[in-house]
This record gives C-alpha cells, sequence and structure tokens, in this order.
C-alpha cells in the first residue's frame, strides 16, 4: 500500500511504536510486581524519558520484550502479548491475563507522526497505567509473596485466550490511529479465579531445585518461559504488603499438571510480611489419608535477578488435616489463627503448627532436606512469637471480582472425614478461645491443652459455631509502611498469648487444702529463724 | 454564547450564574452608548461591532458544546474523600503534561511526569497519579471542604464535584478574559450509613469495585480523541495550561462544587474555584 509517509516520518513512527510497546511491556509488568510504583516528575526534559512518562525500565524486563519482538514490529497478525499468570507455592498455575498490543489496517492518513501520533501514545500510556491497577489481577499481585507468586510472559504472534477460563471479560486500554495502522491495546482477565488443583494429594517428594519445563504442556507455539513480576533490584526493599485473603471459591477444572486429576478446592492464600507469622495454604476439601501440601514459602530471587524463574517449592508435607491461616489484611479476611492438627497428628505436629514464614529473607533454594517439618523449621527462623494458640478457621472470603456472597463455611459441612475432630470456627472479637474440652483432665487454658497435639483436639470439637460473623480488624489509620509490622497484625499475633506458667495450674500442683495445712509448719520455721531476719530487716533501713 | 451551553453538564447553575450573562448583555449596549460612536456612516472598529451585533464569541477551534461527563458514586461518609481524590487524580493524569521549555523558532520541549501509585485506606482500591505534591494538595483541599460541606449540610448526603477543563481567551479591554469550557467532569456523590462492620467491609469491596469501573469510563472517555485545544505558542500557553505548578502542567482546571437536595437542585451552591476568574464589572 502506498503510504505517504515520507521517510523521516516512517522511521519515527516505527520508532515510536517500538519504545512504545517496550514500555508498555514494562508498565504491565511492573504493576504486577507487588509493589507501589513512584516515580518522580522532572519538569526539565531528560531526553530519555520516552512519551514524556517516568517510566523506569527493568533490564531483565526489556531483555526478554526484545527477544520476543526479535527485531519486528507488532502488524497484522502479529500481535505482542504479555501473559500474567499466578503460580502457587505447590506448582498449580493459572492464566490471569492477557495484555495485546495489536496493530489493525485501518489506517488513519492525515494525522501527524510526530506531533499527535507521539502525544497519543504518551496518552495511552498513561491510561495504561491506570489501568493495570483496576483489573483483578493487580490486588492478587499485591498480595504475592510466599503462597504464590505472578509470573509474566512474552511472545509476539497470534493471542491465546484459551487459558483464561470461561467468561472472561475484556477491556480496551485504548486506540491510537497511526498512518500504518491503527494500534490497539487491550486486555482480557478471568474471571473465575477458582480452579482445581490436579494435583493428587499424596505425599510427593519434594520439588528441587528450580522449575524450568513447568510450561511444557502449554499449547503455545512459542514456549518462552514464564518469569517472576517480583524483580527487586539490590537494595531495594518492598514496601509492606499488606497480610490479606484471597480465597477461591469452588471447584472448576483446569489442566495443567503432570499429576493425576484428583478432586480438591485448592485455596490460596498469602501472606507476605515482613515480620514472619503463620500462614499455610488451606484445602477445603481432604481426604485425610496422604495429605500433601507444601508450605514452603515459594522462595524467589530476593535481591538476585539472575534467577530467572521461581525457585524452589516447598516440599510436600505430611499435613494430614484441613487446616487454614488465613491472615486478613487490608482486603479483609479472617484474623489469624495458627492451625491446629485435627487428629492424631505426629509429635512433630508442633512445630509444623507453629511454623511461621521467614520475613523477607526468603531462601533462594530449596531446603535440602526432604521431610516436612525440617523444611518448616527451616522457614520457621526468625519467627517473632510461638503460636501456641492453634485454632483454625474456615471463611471463604470473596474476591474483589468474584460475584458471591461471603459466606463462612464451616468445618462440619464439609466433606473430610474426622470433621468431628477438626477445629471449630471461632469468634475473634471478645469471645475467649476454644472452650476448655470437656473431657479433658486437666484444668488448663485451651491454649496449652491445644499445645499437646492430639488428644484435647478431638475434646474441642465441643463447639460449633455455626453461624459466627467474622469481623475482620483492620485499623485503617495506622497503616505504617516504615515499620514492617501493622497494627493489625501485630494485633493478630499476639492477641492469643500462651498463658503464664505462674497462672496455670499444673497437674501436680498442691490443692488449696494442702497449702493451708503446710502454713502452719511454714509459720514454725520462720518464728524459728525471727532473729535472721529482724536483722536483715535492720540492714535494709 | 458557548458558556450556556457548558452549563449543560453540571445540573446547577452554570458558573456564570443568570446574573452573569445578563450583565454582559446590558454592558454591550452601555457600553455603545457611552462610546457614542460619533462617526456616522463608518463602522465601528471590529470589537465594538462584534459585540453590538454578536453576543457570541467564539474561541478559534472552541466548540459551542462543551464535552460533559458525569460519573456517580455511592460512598460511605469515610470513603468520600478518597473516592473524589481517585477519580479527580485519574483524570488529572490523562490531562497533564510535562512542563513546557519553549526554545527558539517556536519550538518547544516537555518535561516528565511521573507517576505514583496511591492505596485507599477505606476502599479496596489503588489508583494512579501524578507525582506532584503540589496538585495532590490543592485537590486534597478543595475535596476536604467537598467532604466538609458534605458533613455538615445534614440533608441526604448528595453532593457533586465538577472538574472543567477551560481554555482562556483573551479579550481585549475592558473585558476581562473568558473562560471556555472544553471538557467538564462531574462527580455525583450520595453518602450511605452504615451500621454495622460487615456492612462495612462490603462497602469497601463493592466501592472499589465500582471505581475500577469508573477508571474504566474514564479511560473510554479519553481514548476517543476527541477535541483538545491546540497546542499554544508560547505567548498563549498560560491561557490553554496551568503553568504555575512547578513539575507538572496540566490543562487550565476549575473545580466546584455543590450540595444538592434529592431532587437535584442546588440547595447551597457553594463554588470554590481555584483558579480566580472573574467578570468583576
Amino acid at each position: 500500500m502506498e503510504t505517504d509517509l515520507n521517510s523521516q516520518d516512517r522511521k519515527d513512527l516505527d520508532k515510536f511504536i517500538k519504545f512504545f510497546a517496550l514500555k508498555t511491556v514494562q508498565v504491565i509488568v511492573q504493576a504486577r510486581l507487588g509493589e507501589k510504583i513512584c516515580t518522580r516528575s522532572s519538569s526539565s526534559p531528560t531526553g530519555s524519558d520516552w512519551f514524556n512518562l517516568a517510566i523506569k525500565d527493568i533490564p531483565e524486563v526489556t531483555h526478554e520484550a526484545k527477544k520476543a519482538l526479535a527485531g519486528q514490529l507488532p502488524a497484522v497478525g502479529r500481535s505482542m502479548c504479555v501473559e500474567i499468570s499466578l503460580k502457587t507455592s505447590e506448582g498449580d498455575s493459572m492464566e490471569l491475563e492477557i495484555w495485546c498490543l495489536e496493530m489493525n489496517e485501518k489506517c488513519d492518513k492525515e494525522i501527524k507522526v510526530s506531533y499527535t501520533v507521539y502525544n497519543r501514545l504518551s496518552l495511552l500510556l498513561k491510561s495504561l497505567l491506570a489501568i493495570t491497577r483496576v483489573t483483578p489481577a493487580y490486588r492478587l499481585s499485591r498480595k504475592q509473596g510466599h503462597e504464590y507468586v505472578i509470573l509474566y510472559r512474552i511472545y509476539f504472534g497470534e493471542v491465546q485466550l484459551n487459558g483464561l477460563g470461561e467468561g472472561f471479560q475484556t477491556v480496551r486500554v485504548g486506540t491510537v490511529g497511526t498512518p500504518v495502522g491503527t494500534i490497539t491495546l487491550s486486555c482480557a482477565y478471568r474471571i473465575n479465579l477458582a480452579f482445581m488443583s490436579t494435583r493428587q494429594f499424596e505425599r510427593t517428594p519434594p520439588i528441587m531445585g528450580i522449575i524450568i519445563d513447568h510450561f511444557v504442556d502449554r499449547p503455545y507455539p512459542s514456549s518462552s518461559p514464564m518469569h517472576p513480576c517480583n524483580y527487586r533490584t539490590a537494595g531495594e526493599d518492598t514496601g509492606v504488603t499488606y497480610p490479606s485473603v484471597e480465597d477461591s471459591q469452588e471447584v472448576c477444572t483446569t489442566s495443567f499438571s503432570t499429576s493425576p486429576p484428583s478432586q480438591c478446592v485448592f485455596t490460596v492464600t498469602k501472606a507476605h510480611f515482613q515480620t514472619p507469622t503463620p500462614v499455610v495454604t488451606d484445602t477445603l476439601r481432604v481426604p485425610m489419608a496422604g495429605l500433601a501440601f507444601s508450605h514452603q514459602p515459594a522462595a524467589l530471587g530476593v535481591g538476585s535477578a539472575d534467577l530467572a524463574y521461581p525457585v524452589a517449592f516447598a516440599a510436600g508435607l505430611n499435613a494430614t488435616h484441613p487446616h487454614q491461616l488465613m491472615v486478613p489484611g487490608k482486603e479483609g479476611g479472617v484474623p489469624l489463627a495458627p492451625n491446629q492438627p485435627a487428629h492424631g497428628a505426629q509429635a512433630d505436629q508442633e512445630r509444623l503448627a507453629t511454623y511461621t514464614l521467614s520475613d523477607g529473607a526468603h531462601c533462594a533454594a530449596t531446603p535440602s532436606s526432604s521431610e516436612d517439618t525440617e523444611t518448616v523449621s527451616n522457614s520457621s527462623e526468625g519467627r517473632a512469637s510461638p503460636h501456641d494458640v492453634l485454632e483454625t478457621i474456615f471463611v471463604r472470603k470473596v474476591g474483589a471480582f468474584v460475584n458471591k456472597p461471603i459466606n463462612q463455611v464451616t468445618l462440619t459441612s464439609l466433606d473430610i472425614p474426622f470433621a468431628m475432630f477438626a477445629p471449630k470456627n471461632l469468634e475473634l472479637e471478645g469471645a475467649d478461645p476454644m472452650v476448655n474440652p470437656p473431657d479433658s483432665p486437666e484444668t488448663e487454658s485451651p491454649l496449652q491443652g491445644s499445645l499437646h497435639s492430639d488428644g484435647s483436639s478431638g475434646g474441642s470439637s465441643g463447639n460449633t459455631h455455626d453461624d459466627f460473623v467474622m469481623i475482620d480488624f483492620k485499623p485503617a489509620f495506622s497503616k505504617d509502611d516504615i515499620l514492617p509490622m501493622d497494627l493489625g497484625t501485630f494485633y493478630r499475633e499476639f492477641q492469643n498469648p500462651p498463658q503464664l506458667s505462674s497462672l496455670s495450674i499444673d497437674i501436680g500442683a498442691q490443692s488449696m487444702a494442702e497449702d493451708l495445712d503446710s502454713l502452719p509448719e511454714k509459720l514454725a520455721v520462720h518464728e524459728k529463724n525471727v532473729r535472721e531476719f529482724d536483722a536483715f530487716v535492720e540492714t535494709l533501713q | 454564547m458557548c458558556r450556556q451551553n457548558a452549563k449543560k453538564g453540571h445540573g446547577g447553575r452554570g458558573w456564570w450564574g443568570q446574573e452573569g450573562s445578563r450583565r454582559v448583555t446590558c454592558l454591550c449596549s452601555d457600553l455603545a452608548a457611552l462610546a457614542g460612536w460619533p462617526l456616522a456612516g463608518v463602522k465601528p472598529p471590529r470589537l465594538l461591532f462584534s459585540f453590538l451585533s454578536c453576543p457570541r464569541v467564539r474561541a478559534p477551534g472552541c466548540r459551542m458544546n462543551c464535552r460533559s461527563e458525569v460519573l456517580e458514586v455511592s460512598v460511605e461518609g469515610r470513603q468520600v474523600e478518597e473516592a473524589m481524590l481517585a477519580v479527580l487524580h485519574t483524570v488529572l493524569l490523562h490531562r497533564s503534561t510535562g512542563k513546557f521549555h519553549y526554545k527558539k523558532e517556536g519550538t518547544y520541549s516537555i518535561g516528565t511526569v511521573g507517576t505514583q501509585d496511591v492505596d485507599c485506606d477505606f476502599i479496596d482500591f489503588t489508583y494512579v497519579r501524578v507525582s506532584s505534591e503540589e496538585l495532590d494538595r490543592a485537590l486534597r483541599k478543595v475535596v476536604g471542604e467537598f467532604k466538609d460541606a458534605l458533613r455538615n449540610s445534614g440533608g441526604d448526603g448528595l453532593g457533586q464535584m465538577s472538574l472543567e477543563f477551560y481554555q482562556k481567551k483573551k479579550s481585549r479591554w475592558p473585558f476581562s478574559d473568558e473562560c471556555i469550557p472544553w471538557e467538564v467532569w462531574t462527580v455525583k456523590v450520595h453518602v450511605v450509613a452504615l451500621a454495622t462492620e460487615q456492612e462495612r467491609q462490603i462497602c469497601r469491596e463493592k466501592v472499589g469495585e465500582k471505581l475500577c469501573e469508573k477508571v474504566i469510563n474514564i479511560v473510554e472517555v479519553m481514548n476517543r480523541h476527541e477535541y483538545l485545544p491546540k497546542m499554544p505558542t508560547q505567548s498563549e500557553v498560560d491561557n490553554v495550561f496551568d503553568t504555575g505548578l512547578r513539575d507538572v502542567q496540566p490543562y487550565l482546571y476549575k473545580i466546584s462544587f455543590q450540595i444538592t437536595d434529592a431532587l437535584g437542585t442546588s440547595v447551597t451552591t457553594t463554588m470554590r474555584r481555584l483558579i480566580k476568574d472573574t467578570l468583576a464589572l
């Protein structure tokens, strides 16, 4: 087609489109890093800020984008796509969004390249900045960390929307007409965030090392590797992200695991703190025989930008019980409660149950042990307070983009064997925690009772709160970016401290009567030593 | 006049008010009389002529109808500020450029606009704004006033804010400059009171989702690439852009708000102008 474009304009246009594509990728990936982005305005032009916008260039991302483009530009039928997906610490993954930069044939010959097109591209980038914070994946990415990570992949060619599940929605960011075609930027995002883990729940050997071929099954022509969206340059600290909960609702099928499929509802939870807090992925529906979850935080290359892949997904665990730690945060959710082994747990359940995630000190490689408890204790370094309270709360919380009312789920309504022994819901505010197990001989606090792994846990099934209101403690005013822990986290962490030993009544403690009986003898002894006491008192005066 | 059409978007009084336009008309005739144009048969200078014959003044490129967009949100009392800031900042993000630096031969270079994410405390929402503390302060000030007015009105909790982008058209003495709006964004707010914590929690999420929709709407409008003022020459730049900020340069804008009752009529008309512009004659 004959274009009236002179060569200079053509060259400019190509350059604009190329850098626009690169900046688009930067904006999208940076928006999914999980951090707040902040760049400074500068009144004097630096000459290096394309489209007059301060968008930092992450080198790895530019490199990937250039690799995908391979010297070409988006053209008709050749779109540049950025795929954003979520990958849990257990290895399950799910596509969340696909951002497409397309070109169609509708040309606008009259438009001035160096001026109007440039300014409109700049406006489109601003729109992209705004839209990237508005799709559901943004909130997910802000909460990524130990339980799941957000990955990106750039490819060039036909747009593949299959992985987004049913009923995905699209939003158009904008279009810019140019003399060679119309550039369109749009995003298709997944609505249905529930997915079924296709992993069978049995003890699986730990996954060691780096997962490279995870996406080999994908039907994509270009199987470019996925990259985590959380590059951190040296010295940069991530801002505090709020501990929060993200729940999936019901079972739906996906099929991207090599393990045989099995029925399991998988819930993605997340806590991303600077201070350690117990967090665990939960399953709501769990066959008792041989569960394996991974509780190892998905360790990512924090500070080591050379790790291009998500690293070190956890060892399977022998957590043979449903449990859940949901950490409420800004987005609401349930208060934190460490979990409680449901039944017959091993002696090391305590350690398992009281694990916490190490904070920012992600280990960059899988722990060498293949034992879950060891991995757990590895990761529990640096935890602030042992959580001796082991209670579990099950709550289904609706994410911002799912059209379901919040409803609480109690264990009794779930399809779990030994549900009777599973811990029950409790009310956060005010109400006493677990009532003493009725058949437990000790009179100590429920906290202690639950410390001793299993015995009392069965008895704690006495309370079934079918309907309770989970009130989230969300101190909006007390969020502090400087301190790693906000008031809400602090409150939750320390709201159930272990009881003072002096206040507890030991089994072997003397009864009151015995105490009284021994008093006269003690008095007699003291009277004998009266002189010594007097001398002592005199020294004090 | 162009301005009369602009009133459409407000739902209330145009910012001239009814008195304003009448005043101008009277002025024209008075001035003509005053001028006592002595030279019969000679056409009066164009200035007077245009006023006498046709009071419509059209700036080059001015559209008769300025673009008007209306957004509505229902929020809880403590969410008002953040919701308004989110919308206003999103619009201003698209309507701000870097500072212009004019060089010789009529060319200019443009500074860089930085952006930053802002998390809302009372809403599950994050928005992007330009990195300009001055602009943020100005917006917060007027939004704070709006919030106080809403609270003190004691009415149904209905109000609206208008963000108007305008161009100045210089008029010769003795007329002061005209302000010709080319885009008006109106945000209608309905404040609800919630009783329980659970409702508030749901409200956080719902309002977050609603604001997401609003941002998408705003971006859609921006993307239509409809009328924008032409890039001005150095002498005209203050008629198009607000050059008073240190680090960014938004289009000339003014923000006003009204507290309305259920019928949409204005109970108290409170005008706050960030850019002073008056017909002080």
